[in-house]
């Protein structure tokens, strides 16, 4: 029994981040922007954490702060994104990619003096899981009963209308995008303040990829996100709880999560999930075009 | 300030808006070295004289633009034909490990080279295949199934060198046993450029450029890469097209993998060793060729000094290698910003 418990706390740790994340997700991309930087947003966050509960060494950093710090350099890095492909109407798929290469670069540059020195304050996990959760429910909310989440799907689905309605999409994008890069920043905070206190280079270990694919998984609903994080989170967690002891060589479990994407993407695929993509994904808008 | 359409920009306006585009990413790298605390342009100064006016740099800007004009060339066809394979990574070694099966268990003798060659087309060439049917069979994003297939391939070679290939006479190392000499491909006295690869990517940049232009099948993927709509109309098959492409596509990182075992390293080693992210900048080769692979010709040596540089800072300046990250993430934001530029043309006012 307290091993079952066990494995549920440290499946809904594993999943905490991917949660966070991809709610961040499902927003931008219901206002019709994909942002594949999540991965390099979210290790910004990581670092910006860190750097900031480090403070002077000894473990005087608000941890508050902190968090925020990392929400803030996550909406920072989106901006980005949302310049590049919202203002200059680029290519999102390319965009979020060179936002990730940059983000990772970045961080693992500057990132470079942290590595290796520990944290003596850490976090607490289970606050970051219990806010994602109410934050989901909050957010399946927002968007099915609120004239903010019709505003925002309008703008997903159909810009064109949703403009002659008097509507800002461009502004609404933005907003959208910026919540996006922030929640990828708090994942990343989880991550070297609260599940692995310390910092090293590419610590994201391609979560923020899994938490883009977890978006289209759940069809861009922030309900059924809550259980496709946790089930993922369940698998990390077996990645671990059976290394060694089967015999399995350890990289197939290592491999495991991204082959796992694949195959929840064609699963998605196969049951015609991608028809529950917001219409305008992808597209970028231009007034008076159609 | 409003956009005008330009449809049919001049090459000369190109040119200059993508030159514009790479100083500003320059510049903006910069600001990132400064916050790391070097001096940007001492950075540049030792990027730029210890390549290109320095005959060992300039080797190894040699050796590092073989991987790059092979796996650009066949990423500017796939990013023609909308096929955005991020997974050259991965593809690189699949054909490392397709390559390295052959002198380990087969031992050819003199045909050894080629039929190494060969396989690492195929390996490289199926991974990527994979994705391509994922995208057609059950609508996966390819991106997606690119980069995650990276991770697939990063792991099958860790378990490879670990496990069952693991060499006999390496000890603790983990590697495996190294090739017997009529695998490993010849280089150029002094050198680690192995040039009958390099020839083999001038070929394909100038081949495929004719195939782009001149061919039935060129003409096909353009269309398809342009308007799926009218391909469909016209009875072009896109699940064709994009099945060559990933062959071609794939097919070439492949053949870049098996070349970096066949000469360099001549064994198969950990996948840091075998690409230095190869993959992923040559993505930005063929964006910066804009769709056309002969161009690929100026632009991979271009990222092959930034390879070069970033692998001298690391060795000079005590840099970490992620600078590259940071230049090649900058570099494409500011490619694909700059696209609008040259698509328009701005008139100021209402």
């Amino acid at each position: 029994m307290e091993e079952i418990l066990g494995a549920i706390l440290r499946a809904l740790s594993f999943g905490t981040p991917l949660l966070l994340a991809s709610l961040g997700a499902i927003i931008n991309e219901r206002s019709g922007v994909v942002n594949l930087g999540v991965e390099g947003m979210m290790i910004l966050g990581a670092l910006t954490a860190f750097a900031v509960a480090y403070g002077d060494g000894t473990g005087n950093g608000n941890l508050y702060l902190a968090v925020l710090a990392a929400m803030a350099v996550g909406a920072l890095a989106s901006m980005i994104h949302a310049f590049v492909t919202i203002t200059l109407r680029a290519n999102q798929f390319v965009s979020g990619l060179a936002l990730t290469m940059l983000g990772l670069g970045v961080a693992g540059l500057l990132g470079k003096r942290f590595e290796g020195v520990p944290l003596f304050n850490q976090a607490p996990e289970l606050p970051f899981t219990i806010a994602a959760v109410l934050l989901a429910l909050l957010l399946a909310f927002v968007l099915s009963a609120t004239g903010f989440g019709l505003t925002l799907r309008s703008v997903g689905e159909n810009p064109a209308a949703a403009d002659v309605l008097g509507l800002n999409v461009n502004l609404i994008r933005y907003g959208a995008v910026a919540f996006g890069g922030a929640m990828a920043g708090v994942a990343g905070a989880f991550l070297s303040i609260a599940s692995r206190p310390s910092w090293t280079d590419g610590m994201t270990v391609g979560l923020g990829w899994v938490a883009v694919a977890l978006v289209i998984f759940v069809g861009w609903s922030p309900l059924r996100a809550i259980a496709g994080s946790f089930f993922f989170g369940l698998l990390y967690y077996l990645q671990f709880a059976l290394q060694g002891k089967i015999g399995i060589p350890s990289e197939v479990f290592a491999a495991m999560p991204y082959i796992l994407v694949i195959v929840v993407l064609a699963l998605a695929g196969a049951r015609g999930q991608q028809g529950a993509a917001p219409e305008a994904l992808g597209k970028p808008f231009t007034r008076g075009e159609r | 300030m409003r956009f005008i359409a330009d449809p049919n920009p001049s090459r000369y306006k190109t040119a200059w808006v993508s030159l514009s585009a790479i100083l500003l990413a320059a510049v903006l790298t910069g600001f990132v070295f400064a916050a790391y605390g070097s001096n940007p342009l001492e950075v540049y100064r030792t990027m730029i004289t210890g390549t290109i006016f320095d005959s060992r740099g300039l080797a190894d800007v040699a050796r590092r633009t073989i991987p790059l004009l092979l796996i650009g060339v066949g990423l500017t066809l796939a990013f023609r034909a909308q096929f955005f394979n991020i997974g050259a990574e991965g593809q690189i070694l699949l054909g490392a490990v397709f390559a390295a099966i052959v002198p380990l268990f087969f031992p050819l003798g003199v045909f050894s080279i080629p039929i190494m060659l060969i396989m690492g087309a195929l390996g490289g060439g199926l991974w990527a295949l994979l994705a391509a049917w994922l995208r057609q069979r059950f609508s996966v994003n390819e991106i997606l199934s690119t980069l995650m297939l990276n991770y697939g391939a990063l792991y099958l070679v860790i378990y490879l060198i670990n496990g069952p290939w693991k060499g006999k006479n390496v000890r603790g190392f983990i590697y495996t046993d190294e090739f017997p000499p009529f695998a490993e491909m010849p280089l150029i006295g002094g050198t680690l450029v192995h040039y009958p690869t390099l020839i083999l990517g001038i070929i394909a940049a100038l081949g495929l450029q004719w195939l782009l232009v001149k061919s039935t099948l060129g003409f096909e993927l353009r269309v398809v890469g342009e308007n799926a709509g009218a391909a469909r109309y016209v009875g072009i098959s896109s699940g064709k097209i994009v099945t060559i492409m990933a062959l071609i596509t794939g097919g070439l990182a492949g053949l870049a993998g098996a070349a970096e075992v066949s000469a360099i390293h001549h064994r198969l080693l950990e996948p840091s060793q075998i690409s230095l992210g190869y993959g992923f900048t040559a993505i930005i080769v063929a964006w910066l060729a804009r769709g056309n692979p002969a161009l690929v010709l100026v632009t991979a040596p271009f990222m092959g000094i930034t390879l070069a540089g970033g692998d001298l800072l690391k060795i000079v300046l005590n840099m970490p290698f992620r600078i590259v990250d940071v230049f090649s993430g900058v570099m494409l934001l500011c490619l694909i910003a700059s696209e609008i530029f040259i698509k328009n043309r701005i008139k100021w006012g209402r």
